[in-house]
Parts: C-alpha cells; structure tokens; sequence
C-alpha cells in the first residue's frame, strides 16, 4: 500500500488522537492519512481479535470500533480545519453493514469522512477493506453529537496541539 | 508454517460441540474461551434459567474517551454483538457461529469506567436469517446506555 502521509496535513493530529484511545493502542491502529475532507486508519490483523474460530476470521466488533474510531477521527479533523478548534464528538449511532468477511492475516483499512457539519451534529459515512474500496468489507453510516470545545480538557489538548509543527492553531 | 498451523486447529472446531458441552455444564466460559475476541474485551455471562445476561467488567484497555474516562463505543458494539451471538448459539444449537450481516446502535448516554452489563432479545428467528435487539446498561437496568438491532445469517 502506497502512503504520502506529508500530502496529508492532518495526519500528525489525527494520529496523536488515536494514540490516546486505550483500546485503539491495544488494537494497533494506525493513521495512515488524515485531511479535513477524510482519514484512512489500518487494523492490523491478530490472532486476539478473532470472532470466527471456525475460520480466524475477525470480529465485526472490530471493524466497528476501527469505524467508529475513524468516523469520529474524521469529525475531529473537519473540525480542527473549519473552526480551528478541538472538539471532541461522542457518537450517537452508527449503523454497519457488513458485506463480506475480512480474510485472516491481512490488515483492514477504514477510510471515513464528515460529509456534513451542522451546529449541533456531525455526519459520517465510512467504507472497511482490504485490498480494494471497490470491494468493500464493510460501509457505515453514523452521526456525532457536537459538543463544546471547553469540554477539551488542557492537558488532552496539550496531548493533541502541543509542539505541533505547521500552521494549525 | 505456524500459521498454517493455527488455521488448521482452527478449522477443526466443532461449533455444535463446544455449544452442547457448554449448556450440559451450564459453564458459558467454554464458549466464550474459544472466541478470541471475547477474551480480548473480558467479557462474561452469566444464564439464570432461559436467561443470559452478559457482562463487561471495568477494564482499562477498553476505555476510548480517555476524558471522561469512558469505555470506546466500538468495544460495547462489539460486546453487544457478541452477546448476541452467543444468544443465538446457545438458543439455537448452532453447528457454525452465526454471520453478522448488519448492526445498527443507538448511544444514549457514556459508558463510564465501570461494569457493564447487556442482554438479548432474538426479536424474529427465520431459518437463514435471525433479527436480535439489545439492551446495554451499568447501574441501573432502566437506564439504558445504549441499544442495539443486528441481523445475522444462521446457516
């Protein structure tokens, strides 16, 4: 897989976010890009994550959580870039639709994005694969609840902004 | 070649064995030992006649709001869908582990760095495809921190 994340001016941002979610370190996670407009997350395929014994097929409640982690990634992004400022969205639904299995031992990547910013909610939608988005794992669609960018507490946005090369405020 | 190993033993599993041993000995963590992913999250369960209420202790590595703190919405969708899928199993005496096809929740409130708990409803059960609702809470059973509705395919 090809990756130019210095293409992508929100991938540092994006990336620090991710790190901070206990569970996404301990699935591995990784930003490969991220931009106002989207981010594209990669799970790395472990044998502690598997759902179907039957066959070492992953969980869906994998993929959930890597969409779930990227759709709100992608909010934070769309965000940070149309207000300059952090906002931190919790999820109000999300629906999957899982289209086929994921293959054992290769990694899943999630690419999501805000497709629509209102004042109080924010939209995604976001498509897992593995070799090809044209031959997808899974699609999404879910909404995020804006919530007040005092709600950030300092330390969390020091975690996130602090020593951030580039022009972002 | 280890690989190749593991994929063999993970074949052989006989899904209808492992479900019948587990409702003789009324021991539910036989089956959920040989789901990786329910180890991964910590869940439990616990069955009280044609019952089975399922359980996520407070655990750190589920946490994703780390502010709050509260546990990663991915984690309860994965709880409440490997609840259902034991539900299922269990109700129906599967030979495979049902397929999820759709899954759909709703989050009403954070769920915080505490016990979390979740039960099933199968909702319509056809021959190949099974509708499952769910029902997630902490402290109180009517305050509902999230709800669910999945299909999965039975074959």
């Amino acid at each position: 897989m090809k990756i130019n994340s210095d293409f992508f001016p929100l991938t540092e941002v994006a990336s620090r976010f991710v790190n901070q979610l206990a569970q996404c370190r301990r699935l591995g996670l990784t930003v490969q890009e991220a931009s106002e407009h989207h981010v594209l997350i990669e799970l790395p395929y472990s044998q502690d994550i598997i759902g179907y014994p039957d066959t070492g097929v992953i969980h869906g409640g994998v993929i959930t959580t890597l969409i779930d982690t990227a759709c709100g990634t992608a909010v934070v992004c769309a965000i940070l870039k149309k207000y300059q400022s952090l906002e931190l969205s919790p999820t109000l639904d999300l629906r999957v639709d899982y289209m086929k299995p994921a293959e054992p031992h290769k990694s899943v990547y999630a690419f999501a994005e805000c497709y629509r910013l209102s004042s109080n909610v924010a939209f995604t939608r976001a498509i897992a694969y593995q070799d090809s988005i044209d031959e997808p794992i899974a699609h999404a669609v879910g909404s995020f609840m804006r919530i007040s960018p005092e709600m950030v507490g300092e330390e969390f946005r020091q975690a996130l902004m602090g020593n951030l090369p580039g022009a972002i405020a | 070649m280890n690989e190749l190993t593991n994929t063999n033993t993970q074949t052989g599993l006989d899904v209808q064995d492992v479900v019948k041993r587990a409702i003789e000995l009324n021991d539910y963590s036989y089956l959920l030992e040989k789901v990786p992913y329910s180890q991964f999250i910590g869940m439990s369960v616990a069955r009280f006649g044609d019952e089975m209420v399922f359980r996520l202790p407070a655990k750190d590595d589920n946490i994703g709001n780390p502010i709050l703190p509260a546990i990663h919405g991915g984690v309860l969708a994965g709880f409440m869908e490997m609840s259902a899928i034991v539900q299922l199993m269990v109700f129906m005496q599967a030979k495979k582990v049902p397929k999820i096809v759709d899954f759909s929740i709703d989050y009403l409130r954070a769920g915080l760095h505490q016990d979390t708990f979740a039960e099933c409803k199968i909702t319509r059960q056809g021959r190949r495809v099974a509708n499952v609702s769910m029902n997630c809470w902490q402290t109180n059973r009517k305050q509902l921190i999230a709800t669910a509705r999945a299909h999965f395919l039975l074959d």
